[in-house]
């Protein structure tokens, strides 16, 4: 406790975790059934998708840089997956690799523009998500499918629990998919070489550089996990929405920025946790459920996000705001 | 010296960068001519060219207007929408008999309470930015939402439409042969232009954009001339709000919402540096009619409007590709050239 406690991360995540606290407080007492063990559930698979692109994006925002492109990247892998599904009769696992193969691949594609271009890489991901969006949507017409395999509606349900009535609690393929990739994300950073050499990268790069990292190989493996994160979770996705729709992931990519940020992860790169990174999506998720349990009405959630998004940020600010003063100058 | 002083002289006043972007739209004319022939720049092609590029071209202005500071604005087209609900909400509330004098004095004040509202997202933004230091992307992340947030809870997402002619004129009448939205596009291009070249605050504002940390040390208040910069940007998302809206005859929480993304590949086709501090209007321009003239073209080859935004993303790639081969093939000539000489001599 005193290791999370120390240094300005632990001080922003405990922010959150008090915010997430006190908001989980409120909303027990209002709704007794927020806490109910089948609200967590759902509440865990519906942010299943948003969650592990979270937790791939992290991993590029530490390395000092930003992908935008995940979601078309998604669409893509999504789209192409299941159409083999549909039409060949293949299983789990050959969807899972072809999703994640696409991603994957789209990834080195944008690893390796964003090391030889020489412009911002949040720059080159916008014009790659709009390459990708723009063909994708050429080809399907925008057509969703909704019409796929039986055993994948079916998807995959392991009872936990049973209660008093015979209700029956099971974790899902949205909640397994979630905890892995956080397990794979916080393993990764922390207990590999890999992970040390991209807070090196993201702190540094021309350090790193000269220290003699693979610099060049180190960005194609950063963006290339984010794709194959972004073709995993969107066959989550497709399980979760029991369909397969192009349009519906792009335009929300920010969400997950916001998610990742609000964690306390930098833009400027070299800085994030994964820890951080659930509690910014804790942050998220409770607040957009209370307000559901809480009967507001849906036309109003968008705007109660962006208060606490706004409030978040202006609040974590002080940080930054005090060493700015702290500086000498005038203004 | 007589024939490099044309070529020194041109290149000195347009720029290297804009004399590229020229080069390349010379180039897509010939190749989208020949495909796509008379149509292309006939009545219809160039009316609807003029008719469609103010919309993307002043939210680019206003993403540029960030941009140069440094920053990055992602709430222009929230703002642009919630301005435009502004406007119609004065119009809707007006007794609809008005005429006269007092119909002019309620669209002026309808139009002002959109720029008003626009202001206050603005300095927000800005307050955000300069005041608390929160880092661009996140302060205007986060106003997008609340802002696009409060527009859907007011309207439930409806649309709200039928304006007075005169502001509908002001999306789709003409002045002298010119369309009105190209006239206020030009206008307020202008006046940014003059803006960011010309005044103290424009020369403030890309500075910051280079090295903020040496304009605050000199003496400059940053955080008052980044509460402008982020004023300056909402105001011009709200005149392209205002031209939507006037051009749909209609305003939604949710027009446009696709071009936020785009609006920041046209600044930096356009030469705007997305890290900040170098940026020209005429580059923008020049990129905007770049992208309007393959977008148009599209609609003309009855190609998807899907693949026009595969091409926009392209261009800007290829654009960066060119530039890197470019300074990989002059740094390999110097080299061949001067052995051992780092510098190579360009009045030669």
């Amino acid at each position: 406790m005193r290791k999370v406690l120390r240094g300005a991360h632990g001080s922003q995540e405990v922010w959150l975790a008090l915010i997430i606290l006190a908001m989980i407080v409120v909303l027990s007492i209002l709704r007794p059934n927020f806490l109910s063990l089948q609200n967590m559930l759902d509440l865990l698979s519906s942010y299943a998708y948003t969650g592990m692109l979270a937790s791939g994006l992290l991993v590029v925002l530490i390395a000092g840089g930003i992908d935008i492109s995940f979601a078309a990247v998604a669409s893509v892998a999504q789209f192409v997956a299941l159409t083999v599904a549909n039409a060949t009769g293949i299983g789990w696992i050959e969807v899972a690799a072809i999703a994640g193969g696409i991603g994957l691949c789209l990834g080195l594609v944008n690893g390796v523009l964003v090391s030889t271009l020489g412009i911002a890489s949040i720059i080159v991901t916008i014009a790659t998500q709009s390459v990708i969006f723009g063909l994708l949507l050429t080809v399907t017409h925008g057509q969703d499918i909704f019409l796929l395999p039986a055993w994948f509606t079916t998807g995959v349900s392991i009872p936990i629990h049973m209660d008093a009535e015979g209700n029956e609690y099971v974790i899902n393929l949205q909640i397994i998919a979630l905890a892995a990739s956080f397990a794979v994300a916080w393993f990764l950073l922390n207990r590999t070489t890999f992970g040390r050499q991209i807070y090196a990268l993201g702190g540094n790069p021309e350090a790193a550089r000269r220290v003699g990292f693979g610099v060049f190989r180190l960005n194609l493996m950063v963006y290339a996990y984010m794709g194959l994160i972004a073709g995993l979770a969107s066959i989550v996705q497709a399980q979760y929405t029991q369909s397969v729709s192009p349009t519906a992931l792009v335009g929300r990519e920010l969400d997950v920025v916001a998610a990742v940020v609000l964690g306390g992860a930098s833009l400027d790169g070299g800085v994030g946790r994964v820890s951080g990174a659930f509690l910014g999506l804790a942050l998220i998720a409770v607040m957009q459920n209370g307000l559901a349990l809480l009967g507001v009405s849906s036309y109003w959630s968008p705007f109660f996000t962006g208060l606490v998004v706004v409030a978040a940020v202006a609040g974590m600010a002080g940080r930054t705001r005090r060493r700015w003063r702290a500086s000498p100058g005038l203004a | 010296m007589m024939t490099t002083s044309l070529s020194t002289v041109l290149l000195r006043t347009i720029g290297p960068t804009n004399l590229r972007l020229l080069g390349l739209l010379a180039a897509l004319s010939i190749v989208f001519g020949a495909f796509v022939g008379d149509r292309l720049f006939g009545e219809f092609g160039l009316r609807s060219m003029a008719y469609q590029l103010p919309e993307l071209g002043l939210l680019s202005l206003a993403m540029m207007v960030a941009l140069l500071s440094g920053g990055l604005d992602l709430s222009i087209i929230a703002t642009a929408n919630l301005a435009a609900l502004a406007t119609a909400a004065v119009l809707k509330a007006a007794p609809a008999d008005a005429v006269g004098i007092a119909l002019v004095a309620i669209e002026g004040g309808a139009v002002l309470a959109g720029f008003t509202v626009a202001a206050l997202v603005g300095l927000t933004n800005g307050f955000l930015v300069g005041y608390l230091r929160v880092s661009p992307i996140l302060a205007t992340l986060g106003t997008m939402t609340l802002v696009k947030g409060l527009a859907i809870g007011l309207t439930h997402g409806d649309v709200v439409s039928g304006f007075p002619a005169d502001i509908v004129f002001l999306g789709n009448g003409s002045l002298l042969g010119l369309p009105m939205p190209l006239i206020l596009f030009g206008a307020v291009a202008l006046l940014v232009g003059l803006l960011l070249t010309r005044t103290p605050f424009g020369v403030t504002a890309a500075l910051m954009g280079s090295n903020q940390q040496a304009v605050r040390f000199s003496g400059v208040d940053t955080r008052a001339a980044l509460l402008r910069v982020y004023g300056l940007s909402a105001l011009v998302a709200a005149s392209a709000g205002l031209i939507m809206m006037a051009r749909f005859d209609s305003a939604n929480a949710a027009y446009g919402e696709s071009y936020l993304l785009v609006t920041i590949l046209a600044c930096v086709l356009g030469g705007v540096s997305p890290t900040g501090g170098f940026g020209k209007v005429g580059g923008l321009v020049i990129a905007l009619v770049i992208l309007q003239l393959i977008s148009t073209a599209c609609i003309l080859l009855d190609l998807s409007q899907f693949l026009t935004l595969s091409l926009w993303g392209g261009i800007l790639l290829a654009v960066s590709l060119t530039g890197i081969l470019r300074d990989h093939v002059a740094g390999l000539l110097a080299a061949l050239r001067a052995p051992g000489l780092r510098h190579d001599s360009r009045s030669v």
